[in-house]
């Protein structure tokens, strides 16, 4: 499979590894964001055993979206500073190819912190967190994130309030998803069967694909000048 | 005055069409305050006193009829922002933002007549209830709108976010019409189509509509709906247009 | 297409920001190899024009070919044939100067073993040659707009468009990239160039073009008066 749109996806992805690797700036900061929220949330909350469980799964939702918003502010602030988004306009490319990228990329960094998190709260919390279905709704949930986030944060890094602007236009947005989300994971924290609570992972995919949709044909009016 | 190249010049022979306008959107908000005045005479001489909840259900009119007309501003935003996208013209930009803006002054007065009743019949302002969360959060998320909108100096690209942002946004309206079926906890009485709703077992606050109540309510959504949206809307727009011709004056002035 | 036609034809060019005009109906043609200085104050729509004649940005009215394709409709077409520099560096920092050229040549799509050989003619060409492994955030600004430089030139674009290039570039550097410059036209390529600096203008470009207020308020070869022109026709001095 080598068309010129995946030819160009995956320079962009393995570019934005590269850099990634090199310099540790994304997943760096968004880990350590992530790390600091448990800990104050463990703290605010002064959650017992029970409480826990009720509160865990909004913890890890929270955690997870404040810090993509991160990434994802860094991601495409990457592109604007230097005015590579332009050298990557004037090359003779598809612009969809270019969202397909970046998302990717977002994707990738928001689910390492995410998978990361899992065993942080299973040690910091004393519950296990860890399942097969909490892997696919991490999984559908995120996905849904980054995809509206590199959309909105390829708007937002072109505004005046730039880096401040990203939650506010984001988390609206991103609540159905959120909702769902959250839902889902409290149900299989607490262990209700799937036939309970499977609608809400339905539901999840169903935004997926509708913001996927929306967004990849969006992408290419928000990065003409 | 010397036309300046490449800038659109104010028309003078506009103001002819513009006076019939005028005369048009007059007759139309004199129509829309007879029609609103007699809805709120219905509302509180004609629909009749609820049994258990007194005085205050008679909120509920207002209540309904403001999201609907919320809802059709923001629907028209929408549609609005999917034709600037294709077209470029600016006056669909313009409606889009009269939608947003006139949505949002109804959004408030759905959420605040709904605070108002709430108080006496669930002894609380404010409750987090997924209904009202959600929307409150469409409230937001129409603020985030209009800072996005003030974020943008160069106006195409603000008119082009601010289409899709706007068409984005949408998806909390729909969001807060569908809460109910997909999240049955909710406090929120659904007394329109309650045969279509799984909650109700949950609700509080519902009431039996009996028919002249019907009638009011039918009533007060079509004023809301057909007068009080457009009206405002209408008004908005032409705000708008004024201060482009403003904008437009002052900059062919500073070229000369 | 004949070589005797214009590469670039520009007809009744109109672009305004909302209510504020910055180009008024310009026309221009530039033959195939010539070097072009565009020269105006701040905000008189000189990075406008670049701008457009690269795609970036669209017409308002009036219309733009390169090599005979119209712009931006048929942008598609002549990607390829258009580098640009501008005053912001287009590299990424935390990348080598050898991987931000390869990630650009497999945007141009040429082909891995090509590539390698292409970015290392260009990184001996602008100097680099030994700081390839070297990440672009270490660099100085002219070694960066040298990058630059190679970055555009990668995909051996006919048509060069240069945006404040000098900007930030003290002497020595300037002299290089000026030697840079003089080597490219040398090559036959199209070179079209904002700048303020009218002495250095006046030194490397054939033709000279003014833009004022948004029109085309000279347009000629270059003379060593320039800088006297310039200040008739616009009433001030270029503010660096």
């Amino acid at each position: 499979m080598n068309t010129p749109f995946t030819r160009v996806m995956f320079s962009i992805i393995r570019k934005d590894l590269l850099a990634e690797l090199r310099s540790r700036e994304l997943v760096g900061t968004m880990l350590m964001f992530a790390l600091l929220s448990v800990l104050i949330f463990s703290f605010a909350l002064e959650l017992d055993r029970v409480a826990r469980q009720e509160a865990i799964s909004g913890v890890l939702w929270v955690t997870i979206i404040f810090g993509s918003i991160l990434g994802l502010n860094r991601s495409m602030g990457m592109e604007r500073d230097n005015g590579n988004m332009d050298a990557m306009l004037l090359a003779p490319i598809s612009r969809p190819a270019i969202f397909a990228g970046k998302f990717l990329g977002n994707l990738l960094f928001t689910l390492v912190v995410g998978l990361l998190l899992l065993p942080l709260t299973t040690i910091l919390y004393n519950i296990s967190v860890i399942s097969g279905w909490m892997l696919v709704i991490l999984g559908l949930g995120i996905f849904g994130f980054c995809v509206t986030g590199t959309l909105i944060a390829t708007m937002t890094v072109q505004t005046r309030a730039r880096e401040a602007l990203l939650p506010i236009a984001l988390l609206p947005v991103a609540l159905p998803l959120l909702l769902a989300a959250v839902k889902a994971t409290t149900a299989i924290l607490n262990n209700v069967p799937f036939a309970d609570w499977g609608t809400w992972a339905q539901i999840l995919l169903v935004i997926d694909v509708v913001y996927l949709v929306v967004c990849v044909l969006a992408f290419e009016y928000v990065i003409e000048d | 005055m010397s036309a300046v190249q490449g800038l659109p010049v104010y028309q003078p022979q506009e103001a002819g069409a513009g006076e019939s306008r005028t005369r048009l959107l007059q007759g139309y908000s004199v129509a829309t305050l007879l029609l609103l005045t007699l809805s709120l005479g219905l509302m509180l001489a004609y629909a009749g006193q609820d049994v258990q909840q007194g005085e205050v259900q008679r909120l509920f009119y207002v209540h309904i009829a403001s999201f609907f007309g919320a809802f059709f501003s923001f629907g028209a935003a929408v549609l609005a922002g999917i034709q600037y996208l294709r077209t470029r013209a600016a006056r669909w930009d313009t409606l889009a933002l009269a939608g947003i803006e006139v949505g949002l002054l109804l959004a408030f007065i759905n959420l605040a007549t709904g605070s108002i009743w709430a108080r006496p019949i669930w002894n609380t302002w404010w409750t987090w209830d997924p209904r009202l969360t959600s929307a409150a959060v469409m409230f937001l998320t129409y603020v985030a709108y209009l800072m996005l909108r003030n974020g943008i100096d160069n106006p195409e690209r603000r008119r082009l976010f601010a289409s899709i942002y706007g068409i984005l946004a949408f998806g909390t309206v729909v969001f807060t019409l569908v809460i109910i079926r997909i999240r049955p906890d909710t406090i929120h009485p659904t007394v329109i189509a309650t045969q279509l709703s799984t909650s109700g077992s949950e609700a509080e606050g519902a009431f039996e509509m009996s028919s002249r109540m019907t009638q009011t309510l039918l009533f007060t959504l079509a004023v809301w709906i057909f007068f009080v949206t457009p009206a405002l809307m209408w008004w908005r727009i032409r705000l708008e247009n004024a201060a482009e011709r403003l904008h437009r004056l002052k900059a062919q002035y500073l070229e000369e | 297409m004949s070589d005797t036609r214009p590469i670039i034809e520009i007809d009744r060019l109109v672009k305004t920001f909302g209510f504020l005009p910055v180009l008024r109906q310009v026309s221009l043609s530039i033959p195939r190899g010539q070097f072009v200085a565009l020269l105006g104050a701040n905000g008189s729509g000189k990075s406008t024009l670049l701008r457009l004649i690269a795609g970036l940005i669209k017409p308002g009215e009036g219309e733009i070919r390169v090599g005979g394709w119209l712009i931006p409709a048929e942008a598609a077409a002549v990607r390829p044939q258009i580098g640009m520099v501008s005053h912001k560096a287009l590299l990424y920092d935390n990348l080598t100067a050898r991987e931000n050229l390869r990630f650009y040549a497999r945007l141009y799509n040429l082909p891995a073993d090509q590539a390698e050989a292409r970015i290392q003619e260009l990184l001996q060409q602008v100097g680099l040659w030994k700081r390839g492994e070297s990440l672009v955030r270490t660099f100085s600004r002219g070694m960066q707009q040298r990058l630059s430089i190679a970055r555009a030139l990668l995909h051996n674009p006919h048509v060069l468009l240069f945006d404040e290039p000098h900007t930030g570039l003290d002497q020595e550097a300037g002299a290089a990239l000026d030697a840079l410059l003089q080597s490219a036209h040398a090559a036959g390529h199209t070179i079209i160039m904002t700048t303020h600096e009218l002495d250095r203008a006046a030194r490397l470009a054939e033709r000279a073009i003014i833009i004022h207020r948004g029109k085309v308020a000279y347009d000629a070869a270059t003379t060593p008066a320039l800088p006297v022109l310039y200040r008739e026709i616009t009433g001030t001095a270029p503010t660096p």
